[in-house]
């Protein structure tokens, strides 16, 4: 999303530490506004890290899991410097906070996004653990009366130089709860590291293979119903009339609620509730948006990237050097509206008593999810109590509280708790979709063919205006442009800009990748293109234009070598790169297909090769890696949401393919070893694939898609 | 009242006959392993067995299943074939979101019980009905290859 916002999260918050309820040493950030409380207050809310007196280590997860490993990277940190084995840790869900864990990458609210977790909590949580292993050390220190620096850790206990005196951190807990907190502390040298680079086994993933392990569909309250809704189809459209009679006649179901723009069933189970509300046949007054179509909105882009945008970049004077270059090339792309598609459909239970309300909910917002539901329901925030759970993936959907916000709005209609859960027609008809992008493209050439002036004009909605109005400045929105504005390619001349254009009645969101998923699409295809006007190979040409910046060029070489590049394939076969650099990490990625007689891909092989900083869990980065690129192959093949009568066309797995198992590429990653700053790994396996295997097909097939899903008649063999 | 075997545990329940199985197991008796993913038999997500065959639960009316033996997620453990592959899944590190791995399990079991020693391409005939959103399908084969590996040596 934005890594500009990226800051250091000690310098607006300090370490404070406890006793915790039943014993033992809490520790965790507090903001300054809270400073100057006194310390028992922190008792009542939880801190990143709870020893307790068997020496148990509890961390309470700053961001959430949503199968991205957050839950075993984010514990690994602590445990490196705390010094405990990774076996004795446990994680527990944050409950909403966006003081206590606010994302310092994310102006400090409450999110997990944007391949942000490691990236942003490297060095807190570290020092974090680290001013705990010294609390626990001071303490032996003084029931022994020696030095603290004579003493040292190992795995979870306090020893003497000697070896004949050893505490447990369990047994100095509670006296460690008594240790002023360091004012500062050292971190382990890199080259210390025991944990962070070993792949450690995943924390959260016991229960998932039992049947045990709880998403939000999975939340279970007593006196519970379950409700299923149908919102109007169109965006916008209002609840005209339904067939109260017959639903209320439908066994099972309980009762009927009318929401502005939906229907809601409540029924003894999900069952019910759906065939209730099949029942219920419900109408809708269309409103405005009721002929909508895919075309209108491409058609009102096109006119949209007439206009001059707002500028992102602007170096040198790409303007003039185009309009006077005798050598030039131009093109533009397109990008699909794409749907989420998490497994687990969305879903949210709540429950409104004279205490307040409780939200079980598995999201990637736990706090602003906490203030929609205030709002709606006119309570104070702290009187809403949100209980995280594991999420049946996220991708950025679960970024959304509209969904939590609906289901608030049943439950104020009724007097029990009730647990609303979307059809997967529901899911899929009614998401927040990525953005439909527009992108025109132009190059100025010299006599190599190599790009001295570049003019990036993106046209699109702005995710940011709607979900973070504040960050979206001077007609600027920062995921639009990322992967754009700060390509790893040195042009001399050369501009960003973004025009923004909303499509009617349609909302846009952020979709795994992001802004790069767009923008390394554009770029990379048309780099690929460029390379082969000038008749260059496409790893050659890239060289060129990366002689200055060495991690690109490392993971290109890199990647090149690993994959044979150059080496023949058999006919209608081919292979294709892409280079970004995005999240703080820079990856290369080559992708071999086949294309059929009639036009369909298959995509054979990807390799990815990436420098991604210092890496905390090895296993993580390539788990993510595999999952970025069938997600990205699902994408570039058939991701598409299509409009029609203002409708979205497809509605379940049967429309909207996704990626099988006989379908998925071989996949080879490799991660080059780096002292840098831990990069983002979420999103960048997908950004960059679909560019790879587009261009791929060129190569197989002498045909340049600019639009994605591929379209297979354009590659049906003559 | 329909009457089936639930994990080894005898159950009967009082719900329309053509209810699916999914919810009756869900929503009813409250086991909430078996997921909903799709609702119309694409994704996998609600597989459990019925007398050893994979059920996709959420298309299965309940009157299915009266007089036989279902199996879920929660119960497969107790089999040899079952626990293999439960270990082989992690051992492997095959999770991520993890909702649509019950699924994957059950599918698996099904699988290594019908054909000991699946090549890749029996392993995809046998997986392919089940859809993995975070894109796990590498583990996947990996750890059923592994799990025959296990059940073969006992």
């Amino acid at each position: 999303m934005n890594k500009h916002v990226m800051a250091d999260l000690s310098r607006r918050k300090f370490l404070i530490a406890s006793a915790a309820v039943g014993g033992g040493l809490m520790i965790g950030y507090v903001p300054t506004s809270l400073a100057r409380a006194d310390n028992d207050s922190i008792t009542s809310l939880d801190a990143f890290i709870r020893i307790d007196r068997q020496g148990k280590v509890t961390i309470v997860s700053p961001m959430i899991e949503m199968g991205h490993g957050t839950y075993t990277s984010l514990p690994m940190l602590v445990a490196e410097e705390l010094d405990v084995d990774m076996a004795n840790v446990t994680v527990d869900h944050a409950p909403p906070s966006d003081a206590l864990y606010g994302n310092p990458a994310l102006g400090n609210v409450q999110v997990t996004g944007a391949s942000t977790s490691v990236r942003a909590f490297y060095l807190p949580l570290r020092k974090a653990g680290a001013a705990a292993r010294a609390m626990l050390v001071a303490a032996a220190a003084e029931k022994w009366g020696m030095a603290p620096d004579t003493l040292k850790t190992e795995l979870g206990f306090v020893v003497d130089a000697s070896g004949d005196r050893r505490l447990s951190y369990g047994e100095l807990a509670d006296a460690a709860a008594k240790i002023p907190v360091p004012a500062d502390v050292a971190l382990k040298d890199p080259s210390q590291f025991r944990i962070i680079g070993t792949p450690a086994k995943r924390l959260d993933v016991k229960g998932k293979v039992d049947g045990s392990a709880a998403f939000g569909i999975d939340a279970k309250v007593p006196g519970m119903k379950v409700a299923t809704v149908a919102a109007s189809p169109v965006f916008g459209g209002k609840l005209s009339s339904f067939n109260e009679e017959a639903v209320r006649k439908t066994p099972g179901v309980v009762d009927v609620v009318r929401l502005d723009n939906a229907v809601a069933v409540i029924g003894d189970h999900y069952w019910a509730a759906k065939t209730g509300l099949e029942a219920a046949a419900p109408v809708f007054d269309e409103g405005p948006h009721a002929n909508v179509t895919t075309a209108d909105v491409v058609a009102a882009l096109v006119k949209a990237s007439e206009r001059t945008g707002a500028i992102a970049k602007n170096e040198g004077d790409a303007a003039k050097v185009l309009s006077a270059a005798p050598r030039k090339m131009e093109a533009t792309y397109e990008a699909p509206f794409l749907a989420h598609a998490t497994m687990e459909p969305m879903n949210c239970t709540v429950s409104l008593s004279d205490t307040g309300c409780d939200v079980w909910v598995g999201t990637q917002i736990p706090a602003i999810c906490q203030q929609v539901v205030a709002k709606a329901l006119d309570l104070p925030v702290d009187k809403v109590r949100i209980h995280n759970h594991l999420l049946g993936g996220g991708f950025g959907r679960r970024l959304e509280a509209d969904f939590v916000l609906q289901a608030a709005l049943v439950a104020k209609n009724l007097k029990y708790p009730v647990k609303v859960i979307w059809s997967r027609e529901e899911d899929i008809q009614h998401d927040i979709y990525r953005p439909y992008y527009y992108d025109r493209i132009a190059a100025a050439l010299d006599d190599e063919g190599m790009p001295v002036a570049w003019s990036h004009r993106i046209v699109g909605s702005s995710i940011f205006a709607r979900w973070a109005p504040p960050l979206f400045k001077d007609g600027i929105d920062p995921d639009a442009i990322d992967g754009a504005a700060d390509m790893p390619y040195a042009i001399e001349n050369f501009r960003v800009e973004f025009v923004r254009e909303e499509p009617p009645g349609i909302l846009t969101g952020f979709w795994r990748g992001v802004g790069a998923t767009h923008n390394v699409y554009v770029i990379e295809s048309f780099i690929d293109e460029l390379a082969a006007a000038a008749k260059k190979d496409p790893v050659e040409y890239r060289r060129a234009l990366l002689q200055k910046n060495p991690r690109a060029l490392h993971v290109l070489n890199r990647a090149a070598e690993i994959s044979n590049w150059g080496k023949p394939l058999g006919p209608r076969q081919g292979r294709g790169v892409s280079v970004q650099q995005a999240f703080g990490t820079y990856m290369c990625q080559v992708a071999e297909v086949t294309v059929t007689k009639t036009g369909e891909v298959k995509v054979d092989r990807v390799f990815v090769v990436l420098d991604t900083g210092v890496v905390v869990n090895p296993d993580t980065v390539v788990a993510q890696m595999q999952s970025g690129v069938i997600f990205g192959v699902t994408a570039v093949l058939w991701g598409e949401i299509t409009l029609d009568k203002g409708r979205v066309q497809q509605s379940n797995f049967d429309t909207y393919r996704i990626l099988r198992i006989d379908e998925a590429p071989k996949i080879e990653v490799e991660i080059l070893k780096s002292d840098a700053h831990p990069g983002g790994i979420g999103e960048p396996g997908t950004s960059g694939l679909a560019p790879a295997v587009l261009n791929a097909v060129y190569e197989a097939t002498g045909v340049r898609l600019r639009k994605t899903p591929i379209d297979s008649e354009l590659l049906r063999e003559a | 009242m329909i009457e089936f075997t639930l994990n080894g545990k005898p159950t009967s329940v009082d719900v329309p006959e053509d209810m699916p199985l999914l919810w009756v197991v869900r929503d009813v008796l409250g086991m909430y392993g078996t997921k909903f993913g799709c609702g119309i038999a694409q994704c996998g997500a609600c597989t459990l067995h019925i007398d050893g065959e994979t059920q996709r639960s959420c298309v299965t009316p309940v009157s299915e299943a009266a007089g036989r033996e279902i199996t879920t997620i929660e119960g497969v453990g107790a089999k040899p074939s079952g626990k293999a592959v439960q270990d082989a899944w992690l051992n492997r590190e095959v999770v991520q979101c993890g909702y649509c791995q019950s699924g994957q399990i059950m599918s698996a079991v099904a699988l290594l019980e019908a054909n000991p020693a699946p090549t890749d391409e029996d392993i995809d005939a046998g997986m392919t009905g089940n859809i993995c959103r975070c894109g796990t399908y590498i583990r996947i084969r990996e750890a059923i290859k592994e799990a025959a590996k296990t059940i073969e040596a006992k």
